[in-house]
């Protein structure tokens, strides 16, 4: 009896779903597919009525899938012609497949294109530059977060110069308060993106340091790579003991208790220190040597929305793309997500304090993004992954920065052409 | 139902016996074999970028083995792999066989209790496992240090998740701590099948208890500790979970943590920048198989046969 009853709610349930699909999917409404499931209500409560505004007519849903298994779903749902209109682009390499592959259409003709810097395009083009496919949404920057409160305890000031800034380090640390700075190499990556990606732009000269390593005038054994792993090769006189096995979350949380007076950041970690920090937080960039006259901030294109080939909404989906290049647009993403900013010209008025100090440095020093994701992390061994376990390794002592530049060049030199 | 009964015969039985050895046949066939073959079939194709999957018979096992990139990798994690084993059946199957014969001991009390606090880690998620650990072990929160302190050793406390020479031991003494009820367990139900009446004769011959279990009981629960080895060493070879949880799938530092497994999950579905390579993946996946099957089949052969087993 009761068997029969779940097998009619199960018909039913089948029958509802079923019928649910036309609805879902009817012409005219543009459906977005992203990985940012946390952003669902920014999405449907702010950015599209805004977009509704000023196109009443159409209609647009955002579907986000989780992270972890959004490139899989969306591969598969390009293949079975199920996939929604705007596909939401990660950087470099895996977008550029579905673009190799037909999924994506060239957007070099969209209107509205030219509020875009090359650096901000560069994740979403060819190999030459010669075709752009997705359009830039976000980018995270990476500087140092420091505890205002901590910095007056002590007497430091915000520093300018390298040599500032290691001064100041060495003051907190002779104070004895608190840790200089919040940092762990458990999880590796924080060593190469926080740390390496961090203050190595200042070394190699922000972009044409990174083009130099692409066309294969400059090798890691130059001195600007050597001298970026020794800087953070000193960086475990200041870390808090035991860094080794401190993971990102342990760093996070020692910095919002209060117990660190810097933190090697990336913007993205602004919202959860507005929400567990109760002291005044502030951000520097990555301070240059002293007398340079520029300064680099690592500014890395994170996110982006490109256009399904195969939709067929692609007009209703171009008015998107293209309202999506306004100021409108720009103001609302980088406010309603302080830490992403957005990738346009536009200037934008953000209103987190922090946020607004991460994103005027763009205005001071030159943009960059992180060196190995363009093309060199194709091959195996894979450059991204050397830089991780390199970086933990000079942090943790175990390896000279010779030898880490030594090594990486050495994984390059393996496969890549222009390194041979 | 009038051909049921003791009297059926086997042309009668036929159709029932099929038909209940069937869905078992079926369902481990399409989940776990077919599966299995099909990984295989996968580990000899591959897919050069821009062109079609095409058949390369062995060459994948050649990168694996042969080319330098690959093989430093795989055989720093086979010896991983081998040391993760070695701490098993050292630490944890002596310490279950210990254990089990403590609580089959005729006059030790609150039995029960003990034996549902040793099972205790095992019952738990091996996220939870490795999150507690770490929490533990933590030099900023852990109460590892304080614990050390409190015996006067603090000096010996560091950062043993975190360092190249300590963080894989580490690793495997956790897994040892939530894995070992389950030898316990077995060599424990094993023990209880032995008759008092072998123990009571051996004790009134005026054996002490600890010579009973070394001469009476071991040799009659050796083919249960013999069970017990291979089904830690293909637990071993197929860990995965434990490493992923505490280190991630770069197994650091320096891939000192790295076993089979964790190197599969990277080849497989690829890691940050590094793509997915589902047929090196397959190869990868292959081989752990073939090392399983080579350590099952000494098992059996070269094991199992010699084993004496008493009627009791």
């Amino acid at each position: 009896m009761s068997n029969k009853v779940l097998a009619k709610g199960l018909a039913g349930a089948l029958a509802a779903s079923v019928a649910l699909v036309p609805l879902m999917a009817s012409a005219g409404e543009l459906v977005i597919e992203s990985w940012r499931n946390d952003d669902i209500d920014i999405w449907n409560d702010k950015i599209i009525p805004a977009f509704n505004k000023e196109h009443p007519d159409i209609k647009v849903s955002f579907k986000p899938t989780p992270p972890t298994e959004y490139n899989a779903s969306v591969n598969a749902k390009l293949a079975g012609g199920t996939a929604g209109d705007l596909i939401t682009c990660r950087p470099f390499d895996a977008s550029l497949e579905l673009y190799k592959q037909g999924n994506l259409a060239p957007l070099d003709d969209l209107k509205g294109m030219d509020n875009f810097s090359d650096v901000a395009k560069s994740a979403w083009q060819t190999d030459d530059g010669s075709v752009t496919f997705c359009l830039p949404m976000a980018s995270v920057i990476h500087g140092f977060i420091y505890n205002k409160e901590a910095f007056e305890e002590v007497g430091v000031e915000v520093p300018k110069t390298r040599e500032e800034f290691y001064a100041a380090l060495d003051k907190i640390k002779e104070e004895g308060s608190y840790i200089p700075m919040a940092m762990g190499t458990a999880d590796q990556w924080e060593a190469a993106t926080m740390g390496f990606q961090n203050i190595g732009p200042n070394y190699w000269n922000g972009e044409a340091g990174r083009k130099a390593l692409i066309d294969g005038s400059a090798k890691f054994t130059d001195a600007p790579y050597v001298d970026t792993f020794k800087e953070l090769a000193s960086w475990k006189n200041y870390l808090p003991d035991g860094y080794e096995a401190i993971s990102y979350p342990d760093a996070q949380n020692l910095f919002s208790l209060g117990r660190a007076a810097v933190y090697p950041a990336g913007s993205w970690d602004i919202s959860l220190f507005n929400n567990q920090a109760d002291f005044e937080f502030g951000a520097f960039p990555p301070p240059p040597a002293a007398g340079a006259d520029t300064c680099y901030i690592s500014d890395h294109t994170d996110i982006a929305l490109g256009l399904n080939a195969g939709s067929k909404n692609a007009a209703e989906a171009k008015l998107f793309l293209e309202w999506m290049t306004g100021s409108e647009f720009a103001e609302l993403y980088s406010n309603a997500l302080p830490g992403f900013f957005s990738l346009s010209n536009h200037k934008v008025a953000v209103t987190d304090p922090v946020a607004s100090e991460f994103v005027s440095w763009r205005q001071k020093c030159e943009s960059t993004i992180r060196n190995s994701y363009q093309i060199l992390s194709r091959g195996t061994p894979n450059l991204e992954n050397d830089l991780w376990n390199l970086s933990a390794q000079v942090i943790n002592g175990t390896l000279t920065p010779t030898d880490a530049a030594g090594a990486a060049e050495a994984g390059l030199a393996k496969w890549y052409a222009p390194h041979q | 139902m009038a051909h049921s009964g003791p009297m059926t015969d086997w042309r009668k039985a036929k159709l029932p016996v099929i038909a209940f050895l069937a869905p078992a046949t079926v369902i481990y066939t399409l989940f776990m074999i077919y599966p299995l073959l099909d990984s295989i079939r996968l580990s000899f194709y591959a897919t050069p970028s821009g062109g079609d999957t095409a058949f390369v018979g062995l060459d994948n096992y050649r990168t694996i083995l042969a080319d330098p990139d690959w093989s430093a990798t795989f055989w720093n994690s086979f010896w991983n792999n081998m040391k993760f084993f070695a701490v098993h059946m050292l630490i944890q199957n002596p310490i279950g066989i210990a254990l089990a014969g403590i609580l089959s001991l005729p006059q030790l009390r609150f039995r029960n209790t003990y034996r549902t606090m040793m099972i205790m880690p095992t019952m738990l998620s091996v996220v939870i496992v490795g999150f507690i650990w770490q929490l533990i072990l933590s030099p900023v929160w852990g109460v590892g240090a304080d614990l050390l302190d409190i015996v006067g050793l603090k000096s010996l406390f560091g950062p043993w998740l975190g360092k190249e020479g300590s963080a894989l031991i580490t690793l495997s003494f956790i897994s040892v701590w939530q894995w070992v009820g389950i030898p316990l367990m077995l060599i424990y139900a094993a023990l209880l099948a032995i008759p008092d009446d072998l123990v009571d004769a051996a004790i009134v011959d005026g054996a002490t208890h600890f010579e009973v279990f070394i001469h009476i009981k071991l040799p009659l629960v050796l083919p249960t500790v013999a069970m017990v080895s291979i089904l830690t060493f293909v637990g071993n070879f197929n860990a995965f979970d434990l490493i992923y949880a505490v280190k991630g799938a770069l197994a650091g530092p320096n891939f000192s943590t790295d076993i089979m497994g964790t190197l599969f999950y990277r080849t497989f579905f690829g890691y940050q920048l590094q793509l997915g390579n589902p047929h090196l993946g397959a190869t990868v996946a292959s081989l752990m198989f073939l090392i399983i099957l080579a350590g099952v089949l000494f098992y059996l052969f070269a094991i199992q046969r010699r084993l004496a087993r008493y009627q009791l």
